[in-house]
């Protein structure tokens, strides 16, 4: 049950993604790139997820555990380290060279399409290289 | 390519994306942070990380769904030259690691829990990328 359920929500998850057409590169670089071409769509999709995710921190704030599990797994990081920052900005090179974050990339792989093969396998590479160092 | 501002169609798939993150915690106390998910790929699973395998059959399935009933909402293709495409790969994988997340985990579960980690992430990831947008496109 619990196996089915999560494998729904992955694909309301991807559903979402899609629709709002955060799997297309060309979407998230109009947003990133300033000029004429100018496409405000991902900061609706951001906003909107994270205002149901505000409100549900208010409800697990208030609750002991989940509905359905022993206790919440959340980080408990708190400190502001170079890794976080370093990271980030690779992210953030990444990301804004391609369009293509870690969820549209994973989901872009049904399409087939070579390049985002190759794309995805350049990122397991590189989460390799980051767990070595 | 250009493409067009779709108000509507952001705000159903964000509704989208945060009912799936809002309900993994409601209900299993789960981040759904797809980083995270990814790499799951190369650690042992366990009881406590079989779900991501799970969340990475949905995000397929769904992916196949479209492809097979609406594929023109699947279009995409990255213009940069497969040396490029590497890079940019690496630099996401690599980032995601050491940053512990990415445009799910820190954008949106984070930052809505008011995480400082989280806007510290995301605020530089995003600055990071229109710069390289702006000078690179």
């Amino acid at each position: 049950m619990k196996a089915f359920t999560i494998v729904i929500l992955g694909f309301i998850f991807g559903l979402g993604l899609i629709v709002s057409g955060m799997t297309n590169p060309d979407k998230v670089l109009n947003f990133l790139t300033f000029g004429n071409q100018w496409d405000g769509s991902l900061i609706i999709v951001m906003a909107v997820a994270m205002l149901i995710m505000m409100l549900t921190w208010q409800w697990v704030a208030k609750k002991e555990k989940p509905l359905f599990a022993e206790k919440f797994t959340l980080s408990d990081l708190k400190k502001i380290d170079s890794k976080l920052v370093i990271g980030s900005v690779l992210f953030g090179l990444g990301w804004g060279l391609s369009g293509i974050c870690p969820g549209p990339g994973l989901v872009q792989l049904v399409s087939l399409k070579m390049e985002f093969w190759l794309f995805f396998a350049a990122v397991l590479g590189g989460m390799w290289l980051a767990k070595k160092v | 390519m250009v493409t067009e501002f779709s108000p509507v169609a952001a705000a159903i798939g964000g509704a989208l994306i945060g009912i799936a993150c809002a309900l993994l915690l409601v209900l299993y106390g789960k981040i759904a942070g797809i980083s995270g998910v990814v790499k799951s790929i190369f650690t042992k699973t366990n009881s406590g990380s079989r779900w991501k395998i799970y969340f990475i059959i949905g995000l397929f399935l769904a992916g196949i769904t479209v492809q097979v009933f609406a594929p023109s909402l699947l279009e995409g293709e990255l213009h940069l030259p497969p040396w490029l495409i590497i890079v940019a790969g690496l630099l996401v994988g690599a980032g995601t690691t050491l940053a512990n997340g990415c445009t799910s985990g820190h954008g949106v579960c984070g930052m809505s829990r008011f995480s400082t980690r989280s806007w510290v992430s995301t605020c530089t990831f995003m600055a990071v990328a229109i710069i390289t947008a702006n000078l690179v496109g």
